[in-house]
Formats: C-alpha cells, structure tokens, sequence
C-alpha cells in the first residue's frame, strides 16, 4: 500500500513578498465540493462580495508582514479531507495534497493526478475570488536556496528490519534519480553554479539517515508514524524524490521502489551494493545527465547508474517470476517491463525517453532553446522554463502543453482522473472514508486517516469509529452495508451490530 | 553533398570513404529532422511562456517546506 503527499509552489507573479501562509490557505479554502475540517479563518472570506473591504481589517500591507510577525492562529491553517479520501490542507507556507491510500502504482498516478487537478481547480478560483493572481508548482526548488517535498509512503511490515531498510533502499534512491528525476537548471542548493542536473532534490540532501524534514535532510527518513497498528506495520516515509509531472515517471517511482522493498522484504534483495559515500554519491548522480559517472561502492566496485539499477530490476524480475507473494499481476509485469526499456534507452540513447521522462523533455526544451536562440545556463529564460515547466495551469504549465500536444505520455485516462477528485479508492480504508463525507457529510464531524468522528442526533457524544486496519474499510467490505445505511446513524446503528 | 562514384583501381578504400559520407550525411539529416521537431515544440512554447524570464523567475521565492 502507499501514497504521495504533494508540497506545491505558490506564488504571486511579481510580489515575492506575499505571505505564502496567506496565499497557500486561500488555495486550500477555495476548495470546491464537500470535505470536513478546518477552513480556516483566512482574512479573505470569500462568502463576502468585496474582499477588498473586509469587515474584519483586511489590510493590504499585512500581505507584506514578515512571516514571524504572524502566527498560525492568525490564519488557522486549513486542514481538509475531501470525499476521495485525501487530505487537502495547508503546511506551513504550502499548500499540500496527501493522496489517500492505494494499493499499486497506477492507483496512485490517478489519484496523484487528481490531487494535482483538485489544486489547480482550487488556485484557479482563489485568483478569481482573491485579490492577488496565484500560480502554483508542482516542483521542489525556487533555485534560491528553498526546498520543498514530494514525498511518498509505503506500508511496511513491522518485522522488516530498519537496518536492512537503510543498507539497500540508499543506493537504489541515489541511482533512481536518472527515470525520477524531474530536471533542475542550476546546481548546489541556491543554483549558483551554472548548469543542469537530474533532481530537483538532491543538493538539499546532506546526511544518510535521520528524523530531520527541513533542514539536513537525510536520504533514508526515520520517521515512525504509522496511522496505524505500529507492531505490525511501519510507514516508510520517503523525502528524497522529485515531484513529477510525467505521470510515467511517478508510475516508475512507485512501482520500481514498491518492489525494492518487496525484494528487502522477502530477503530477495542480494548482492549488497552500498556505496562508499551515499551522500556524495547523490549529488554527483544528478550532477551528470550524461549517466556516465561511476560510483564507489562500499566494496571497492565501481558501478555506473544504470548497471545498478539493472541489478535491482533484474532481482525483482527474478523474484516476480518465482510466482512468489509479490502477485505476478499485470501491472507488476508492466512495471518491469517498463524498468528495463527506459534502462536500455537510458543506455543507448536518453533523449528518445523525452516522451516518458520529466527530466529528458525539460532538457530537450533546454537544449532547443540554447541551440535555436544562442543561450548560455545562465540565461533567466533557461530558468523560466525549468519553473513554467511544472505550473499545473493547463493553460501556462509546459509540461501539461507538452502532453496535449501528444509529446508527453499519459497513463490515466481523464475521466478516471475526474472520477479520482471525488471518489476514493475502493480497495483500501479511503474508501470508508471517502465515501462517509460523501454520503453523510452532514454527519461527519472529522476524519483522519485513521478515523473518522460523526455527530449524530440521538447520540450525545461525538461518535469515533476507528479505521487503524489500512486494508479494511473498503468497498468489499462495506458497500452493501453503506448502501443499506440511509443515514450516519443507521451507519453506526450498523457498525454496532457487527 | 555528392559522393564519388568508386571505380578506380582501390575500390575498397572509397568505398569506405563514401559509406562513412554517406553516413554522416544520414546522420546529420536525422539530427536536422530532430532540430526541427524540437523547432516546432519551441514555437508552440513560446506561445505560452512568461514575456519577461529574468523579473519572473527572481520573483519566485519560497519557504522551506519538508
């Protein structure tokens, strides 16, 4: 099982001094459709006509208030579940969607995707109702010294041991960078030095191991919050991958590191590739598109990108093909299959993945533009395009101009995707979720990923039903009875009886 | 660009001469093919992409999230 939680940029074209707090809980609250939580007490309110004249103060200048002059109360970050299950909400100075909960690769491209139309719906209107044009990003960096994350999650077996986790998962994540990566103009963490590289991440990342989310950050990520029952699941949570645009270049992530840990899990993992300097190693990948580096293992070998994300592609084949519990499905087919294409292309010629990768289609726009219109890396149209490339308005973003031109693949139809912003995934506890806002959303008081709180006439009390089992809750389980509950209280009266 | 017809008397070294022409040739056609594919993915983004590069991308500031 696993997730994706999106930071996105935010900004203002031109005023760089808006407070994000501010612009990113306009985002969050111009949501449209059911959902339950908190709003907010944004200062703009957008239920009244003139947001210019709030009657509670608006004050243009605040807009430029140094951020440690204003606290979160004064904004009340939003904080939404909507009806297929996400959450919604703001963190810290982005606003940030967290898919719910899936069971493959493909599910979590379509809800990934959803949640990036649902952010771009949800901009779109702030900028019609606010006073200040929003744009928002699906990228990682402002090239100035500021990072942001993609991060995604994966349901782990408690009894795996964390130290295996660590010795096999670091290498694997520094050499996915060459299908993740997203393409970054500019290296070191504020871009000073001229150039391309593959990650938009990776020069933020400076220790191997650690509990650290924004500052230090570490390629292995300790943080130990399950949701969920913590003796017999853990939630790998993984800061270190770009956010993607190419849905196949997500689809790859998810897929290729769910069966690593597939691999770990099940002992299947074999030869240990540690490296001598991960960290090092990290930064000098993504430092060379060409993919010709070599690096140092632990061992005294001397590897390339490709060679050892092959060792990891042809285990798991090997593994999958054993028919084991990794289920030999299609899609586990699929993802191999694409695995080893986009290596043998990676090899022999990278730029016929434009259509696939995030970071070839940015350097073949790079390319083009520095060929046709005579310009050096350090050129601010270079800049520009690496930004535009991931503005998720359809109208402006270049990535999105790139796939209905029929440039950039797609894996999930968009009707699927538009069924995603509203429903939940059927196959996990989303699904209870979800489909409880959506069927009672007068009833339900809150929800979180593991619960959800309904205020029902006849009880006194807040009712909390308990969702810790992230297998259960789902349509299998529960349509009949949901189907069978006019109300919440029917619902519980139900729930009650089982 | 002509290639020479090879009938002298070392037929083997023009032939190789011209194949790798040829070649060449053949290479630099697909790359002009490639340029010009990219040429028309640049037009249709010059449509679309932001008038002033350097004011725009200086004014993209953020905070450090995690």
């Amino acid at each position: 099982m696993m997730g994706i939680e999106t930071e996105y940029g935010v900004s203002v074209p031109g005023q760089p001094h808006v407070n994000a707090m501010m612009t990113s809980t306009a985002v969050v609250t111009a949501h449209r459709g059911v959902s339950v939580g908190d709003r907010g007490a944004s200062r703009w309110d957008f239920d009244q006509e003139s947001p210019l004249r709030d009657a509670r103060g608006y004050d243009m200048s605040r807009a430029e208030a140094d951020p440690s002059q204003l606290t979160d109360e004064e904004f009340g970050l939003a904080n939404l579940i909507l009806t297929n299950g996400a959450r919604l909400y703001v963190d810290h100075a982005h606003p940030e969607y967290s898919s719910p909960e899936v069971t493959n690769p493909l599910d979590a491209v379509c809800w990934d995707r959803a949640g990036q139309e649902v952010m771009a719906l949800a901009g779109e209107a702030a900028t019609q109702t606010g006073p200040f044009p929003i744009r928002l990003y699906k990228n990682n960096t402002d090239n100035k010294g500021a990072s942001y994350g993609c991060h995604e999650n994966y349901l782990m077996r408690r009894s795996t041991p964390f130290s295996d986790i660590i010795q096999h998962l670091t290498t694997f994540f520094v050499t996915r960078q060459i299908f993740t990566g997203a393409g970054r103009v500019g290296l070191g963490q504020d871009g000073r030095t001229h150039g391309f590289q593959l990650s938009q991440r990776a020069d933020f990342f400076e220790v191997e191991v650690g509990l650290e989310t924004t500052l230090k950050r570490p390629i292995i990520n300790t943080r130990d919050e399950p949701h969920a029952d913590p003796e017999r699941y853990r939630r790998l949570h993984v800061i270190v991958g770009d956010a993607n645009m190419s849905e196949v270049a997500t689809y790859l992530k998810m897929g290729t590191t769910a069966l690593v840990l597939s691999l770990i899990e099940n002992g299947e993992i074999g030869d240990d590739l540690s490296l001598a300097d991960p960290v090092r190693e990290m930064h000098a990948v993504s430092h060379d598109w060409t993919l010709a580096h070599r690096l140092q293992l632990a061992d005294g070998r001397e590897m390339s990108a490709i060679e050892i994300q092959r060792r990891f592609a042809d285990r798991a084949r090997a593994f999958v093909g054993t028919g084991d519990s990794a289920a030999a499905d299609s899609q586990t087919k699929d993802v191999l299959d694409r695995w080893d294409f986009v290596l043998d292309h990676l090899e022999a010629d990278p730029q016929s993945l434009a259509h696939l990768l995030d970071w070839v289609a940015k350097l073949r726009l790079l390319n083009g533009y520095r060929r046709r219109d005579n310009l050096d890396w350090d050129a601010a149209r270079l800049g520009l395009i690496d930004l535009q490339y991931s503005d998720i308005n359809p109208s402006r973003g270049l990535a999105l101009r790139l796939e209905a031109a029929g440039r950039l693949d797609r894996l999930c139809e968009p009707d699927r995707v538009a069924r995603a912003m509203e429903h939940p995934p059927e196959d996990t506890r989303a699904y209870f979720r979800g489909e409880c806002l959506r069927r009672y959303p007068q009833a339900v008081a809150a929800a979180s990923w593991d619960s959800v709180i309904f205020d029902v006439p006849g009880y006194e009390a807040l009712q909390r039903v308990p969702t810790l089992e992230p297998v259960r809750g789902t349509r299998a389980h529960l349509e009949a009875l949901l189907d069978a509950s006019a109300t919440a209280a029917d619902l519980l009266e139900a729930l009650r009886g089982r | 660009m002509s290639v020479q017809d090879s009938s002298q008397s070392r037929p083997s070294a023009r032939d190789t001469e011209s194949v790798e022409v040829e070649a060449s040739t053949a290479q630099q056609a697909h790359r002009d093919d490639i340029d010009a594919d990219v040429d028309a993915i640049l037009d249709e983004i010059d449509e679309v992409l932001e008038a002033n590069a350097e004011d725009f991308v200086k004014s993209f500031v953020q905070k450090g999230g995690q």
